[in-house]
């Protein structure tokens, strides 16, 4: 069964495509071999009838290529004014997106979707490449057509190139086609296609002579044709699947394939990657292309670097993951990553070393393979024209070594021959060997591969010169010294050798650690920070230091416009910021400017600052040297940075958010237990006085005046029960406010317990009070309001919950630095249960209790003894009743 | 009641209030008559020179307190203070702009009259103490400062006989604290609470019958105190 179930992410993803849908324009795409196959005259043809249904059509560009019949359809329809853009000294008219965006109609047409937009034109375009400019229309909700030739297909890119020997320079991100709403092909046969090329009918811009000849050839077009029916059906195969999904559970749950695509520094890679993208597409895969730093690859010149960086962006722009994993080899780390991230299967290319070097230093891909473990290993041939391309990575040793390592080298040879020298008269030359093994194995550790084999074979050579009879020669009288030198030198070159590779690691580790240093000191102090202001600034210092750049954090004020924060000219803060590059980069939730494919030739780069919930602003960082910011591990690592503070940001902004849900669901459950209360407590007492009172109005004259009185005397007494409530809830919201300013003085408790047994005279009528207070108890700094409240309260609960007749005590203790009072009585005694309660809110011993008092009372004792810095507990009095006691301070000294 | 009948000014917004005090007063015999703001009860107060106010602190066009300030500003004439219990702050504000003493909202009617008949006394009076004083069984001459209880005579210092005249002069009425220290100890010494407390004290100990539970001198807790004689308590 489990068989048939259709996967749930693919189920939820393909709802959320389908809404972003619903509020996109859509993209349709008129999709065709070669060019003449009439791809734009079909876009018109369908755009005029479109517009006679009705629908407003509008040409954004479409370059005629002065064709008539192009020409007469194109002026019936309306377009939209082209952009001048200067670019050396020529004028060029080109798509104008700003306007396109105004006029917003329903369908737009804008012609050849591979097309380049004039970087360095002025005015500069906003995107590099037309799709984009595509894609920010649909973005905005309009329709646009659009029209594409197979070959300009990143993935295609090279295939192409091999069949018709023509590279073609404008491509577009496969994810581009393959995320068109639409697409529909329009196909001619090779031989019609040559046919209207002889009679002219044909416009190839770029291509000229020979170019031509080579490209539009029977074989090519019927290759090229071939693709771009392939390409259209599996484009429709992959739309009935989805359909077949939707409909029917009946389709198999595929577990979904994880490729990984290992490249190297090698030529090989920019083909291992095109290739992996038709095979992720294959097995409809998600890919991820894998770079290996390892020791070795450290090494690498600058300009091999620099591929580097194109080919990750190449991978990024077929739709792969990039990533960068650090290990002493490669396979290891492949393997690693593979087992963690559950690929299925890892692409790498051919093994350049072939047979006797595989026995001591075998290639990734065999090494690969022997650990293969849960996925397979695909190994891609090299393409024969490239495979001599280029030959291993290029030892710079200038860069790594410096020249006066070489000095040293000889400085340690001479040295260890002057210890020789004085130690030859005492031991033997094998013990003298050793000193310049020691020196050679100390140089490779301290100064690098070159310096170490240098003193190695000095070293050698000095041992044959000066202690090798016959001596101050290098001819060796006997030749077993041969197998010393060999021996000699072997080991000190190995020994050297391993010393440098420790290095090497050493200094990969070392870099690995400052990155996550760097990011943990940065994460640790936003931490630590309060505010988005100051996370902000906190930011920026640390972007400012790492990247050597200045930087700025933009945030959205409560319209969504960027705006700089205010005041701040701290250190490293960048004022230059081009905020409608930065506003389109909130917008769009992408990166722009110097390094990313939208305003490449900014100074400065943009990266969102994204939340769960969309971007919370936008960090700018403009780079002192600009390859701080273009080398793959440092834009890594600065879209980290970008993401801990983003991560950082939405933390306290969700404790907050959280904090404030939390006091607001707290005050409601609070305000609804506390109308509950009041209500039932408010209810009773009214019902009370409302039936006396209608009694007294209708029966008043025939009453007995004794019921008379007594009816009065009930609504008298529950209006006063219905004021302490009212009084009760008032003096705790005050309390708990915090907003009662305790007017402390010196007061003695005996004065305290008369005034809370006065108030209280008429309800203790039929309980006597007994008073036990030592003549010598000091006085009290209190609040005398507030403590002869509690008193009070606390009598009322005595004389509320004992039968008539019983006692109630108060006695009070000295107990320094405090004074315990205690009132207990002769009662029924406290409720089971946890004593404690008692001063929680809306706490009564009985539930439902005929007796009113909304279980405030012992609530606001608790908070006025906390607030006088004592405590107030309950117990089991000496009789049996209920004791309660609190502590009150005594009060320093006795003005 | 013999007496003339008392002309009362009832200042309060409240219409169902006012009707209760129109009731309750005229039973006991006394005139009302009625304002519903502040600047009205001034009018009225003006006009008909009422023999007591009885104003609410809460009027909707003034402050009470501000009315009773510009009432003391030309009479003399006792004001009680209707107030809610929860704001002592309010009471003593009331007290210090001019009131003679509060009744705390809600009010029994006991309470309310007992009130009022103070103030009428201590209007008729004027500013002359009593010159004798009953207190349980104990009998003070305030005028030549003797005074016996059940058990003899009874020793009072010349500070207690101060407090005691103090109070008495306003009998049944509330005294501030700030009061009683400014007119016994002198206006340098207002802040001397502790003098006044342990006065009070020794005047409890020789003249109430349990000290602790107070029914002459009684405290009204963050104020002041309050002299009950007991033919104040026979509503």
């Amino acid at each position: 069964m489990a068989d048939h179930r259709p996967d749930p992410d693919q189920l939820l993803a393909q709802v959320q495509a389908e809404e972003a849908r619903a509020h996109r324009g859509t993209l349709r795409v008129f999709f065709g071999a070669a060019a003449g196959v009439g791809k734009t005259y079909a876009m018109l043809e369908a755009a005029l009838a479109a517009r006679a249904a009705g629908t407003d059509v509008v040409v954004g560009y479409v370059e005629p290529h002065g064709r008539r019949e192009t020409e007469r359809m194109l002026e019936t329809l309306a377009s939209l004014p082209l952009q001048a853009v200067r670019y050396r000294g020529m004028v060029r008219q080109e798509f104008n997106l700003d306007a396109a965006l105004q006029r917003h109609p329903e369908i737009l047409l804008v012609d050849e979707l591979a097309h380049s937009n004039v970087v360095d034109g002025e005015p500069p375009p906003r995107h590099a490449k037309r799709w984009q400019d595509i894609a920010e229309l649909c973005d905005a909700g309009i329709n646009v057509w659009t029209t594409l030739n197979v070959q300009h297909l990143e993935s295609l890119n090279d295939l192409i190139a091999q069949i018709t020997g023509v590279r073609q320079r404008e491509t577009i991100p496969d994810h581009v086609l393959d995320d068109a709403d639409e697409i529909e092909l329009i196909d001619l046969t090779p031989d019609d296609l040559l046919q209207r090329l002889q009679q002219g009918k044909v416009y190839v811009s770029d291509q000229v002579g020979t170019a031509v000849e080579r490209f539009f050839r029977k074989p090519n077009l019927m290759a090229l044709r071939e693709l771009a029916l392939r390409r259209t059906a599996d484009r429709v195969d992959a739309e009935a699947r989805a359909q077949g999904l939707a409909g029917s559970p009946s389709r198999a749950y595929l577990a979904r394939d994880r490729l990984l695509v290992a490249i190297g520094p090698d030529a090989q890679a920019e083909q291992l990657v095109r290739t992996g993208k038709r095979v992720a597409d294959a097995l409809d895969a998600e890919w991820t292309v894998v770079y290996v730093e390892t020791p070795a690859l450290l090494r690498l010149s600058d300009a091999e670097r620099d591929r580097r960086v194109d080919i990750l962006r190449l991978a990024e722009s077929l739709g792969a993951g990039t990533v960068t994993l650090d290990g002493t080899t490669a396979a290891t780390a492949l393997t690693e990553y593979a087992r963690t991230r559950g690929a299925t299967r890892v692409l790498v290319g051919e093994p350049k070393r072939r047979g006797w070097q595989t026995l001591w230093r075998p290639s990734t891909a065999t090494e690969l393979v022997k650990r293969a473990q849960g996925f397979d290993v695909l190994v891609v041939a090299r393409q024969g024209e490239e495979a001599t391309g280029r030959a291993r990575p290029h030892l710079d040793l200038s860069r790594e070594v410096p020249w006066s390592r070489y000095g040293w080298a000889a400085a340690i040879t001479a040295v260890c021959t002057g210890i020789a020298y004085l130690m030859d008269p005492t031991f033997s030359e094998t013990n003298v060997a050793m000193i310049y093994v020691l020196g050679a194995t100390i140089a490779g550790l301290r100064l690098g591969r070159g310096p170490g084999t240098l003193t190695a074979i000095a070293s050698v050579a000095a041992f044959d010169f000066f202690f090798v009879p016959p001596r101050l020669t290098f001819q060796v009288s006997d030749a077993e010294y041969l197998i010393t030198f060999l021996v000699m030198l072997a080991v000190t070159l190995t020994i050297g050798n391993l010393m440098a590779n420790v290095r090497q690691q050493n200094r990969v580790a070392g870099a690995r650690e400052r990155r996550t240093a760097l990011l943990y000191a940065m994460s640790r102090e936003l931490a630590g920070t309060r505010g988005s202001d100051n996370m902000a600034r906190v930011a920026v210092r640390h972007i400012a230091e790492v990247f050597d750049a200045s930087a700025v954090v933009l945030t959205p004020d409560s319209s969504g416009r960027l705006q700089y924060p205010a005041g701040s000219s701290d250190e490293g803060s960048f004022r230059g910021a081009d905020l409608s590059v930065a506003q389109w980069v909130l917008d769009h939730g992408q990166r722009a400017g110097l390094g990313t494919d939208t305003l490449p030739a900014a100074p400065a780069v943009y990266l969102p600052l994204r939340g769960a919930r969309g971007a919370l602003g936008v960090l700018g960082v403009r780079p002192t040297n600009r390859r701080r910011v273009l080398l793959p591990e440092q834009r890594h690592l600065l879209e980290t940075f970008a993401g801990q503070i983003a991560l950082a940001w939405e933390r306290v902004a969700l404790g907050e958010e959280a904090a404030r849900s939390r006091i607001a669901a707290e005050s409601q459950s609070l305000r609804n237990t506390l109308l509950a209360s009041i209500s039932h407590d408010l209810r009773t007492p009214l019902s009370v006085i409302a039936g006396a009172a209608s009694t007294l109005a209708r029966h008043g004259a025939t009453l007995e005046p004794a019921a008379r009185k007594s009816l009065a005397l009930s609504i008298e007494d529950q209006a006063q029960e219905m004021s302490n409530l009212i009084s009760n809830v008032l003096d705790l919201m005050r309390l708990e406010s915090g907003r009662v300013e305790l007017r402390r003085d010196t007061h003695s408790v005996e004065d305290l317990v008369g005034t809370a047994l006065h108030r209280l005279e008429p309800r203790l009528q039929h309980h006597p009070v007994v008073i036990d207070l030592p003549d010598d108890l000091p006085a009290v700094s209190v609040d005398p309001v507030l403590v002869s409240q509690v008193l009070a309260n606390l009598l009322d609960n005595a004389a509320k919950y004992t039968p008539a007749g019983t006692r109630i005590r108060i006695a009070a203790v000295a107990d320094a630095p405090m004074v315990r009072v205690v009132v207990e009585d002769e009662g029924p005694g406290l409720p089971p249960g946890d004593p404690r309660l008692l001063f929680e809110k809306f706490q009564r011993g009985h539930e439902e209790s005929p007796v009113v008092g909304a279980g405030l009372g012992l609530a606001i004792c608790s908070a006025i003894v906390s607030a006088h810095g004592g405590e107030i507990t309950a117990g089991h009095g000496t009789h049996g009743g209920a004791r309660f006691e609190f502590t009150l301070p005594v009060a320093v000294a006795t003005p | 009641m013999t007496q003339a009948m008392h002309l009362i000014l009832v200042i309060e917004d409240e219409p169902g209030i006012r009707a209760v005090l129109r009731v309750l007063l005229e039973a006991e015999n006394y005139r009302v008559i009625e304002a519903g703001s502040a600047e009205r009860g001034e009018i009225e107060a003006r006009t008909h020179k009422p023999d007591l106010l009885l104003v609410d602190l809460g009027l909707p066009d003034d402050d009470g307190l501000a009315l009773i300030r510009h009432v003391r500003a030309w009479s003399p004439v006792p004001v009680v203070v209707l107030s809610a219990r929860t704001m002592e702050s309010q009471k003593v504000a009331a007290l210090d702009a001019g009131a003679d003493d509060y009744v705390t909202k809600p009010f029994s009617a006991a309470e309310l009259l007992a009130r009022v008949r103070a103030g009428l006394r201590r209007a008729s009076r004027g500013a002359d103490s009593l010159p004798l004083l009953s207190l349980g069984e104990t009998h003070i001459d305030l005028t030549r400062r003797v005074a016996s209880g059940p058990g003899g005579a009874v020793h009072l210092t010349p500070l207690e006989y101060r407090v005691l005249d103090c109070l008495a002069r306003q009998s049944g009425m509330i005294v501030t604290s700030r009061q009683l220290l400014r007119e016994v100890w002198g206006p340098d010494r207002v802040g001397d609470s502790g003098a006044l407390r342990v006065c009070v004290k020794g005047l409890r100990d020789k003249l109430e019958r349990d000290p602790r539970r107070p029914q002459f001198l009684v405290t009204e807790a963050g104020i002041g105190y309050r002299l009950r004689p007991g033919d104040l308590d026979d509503e």
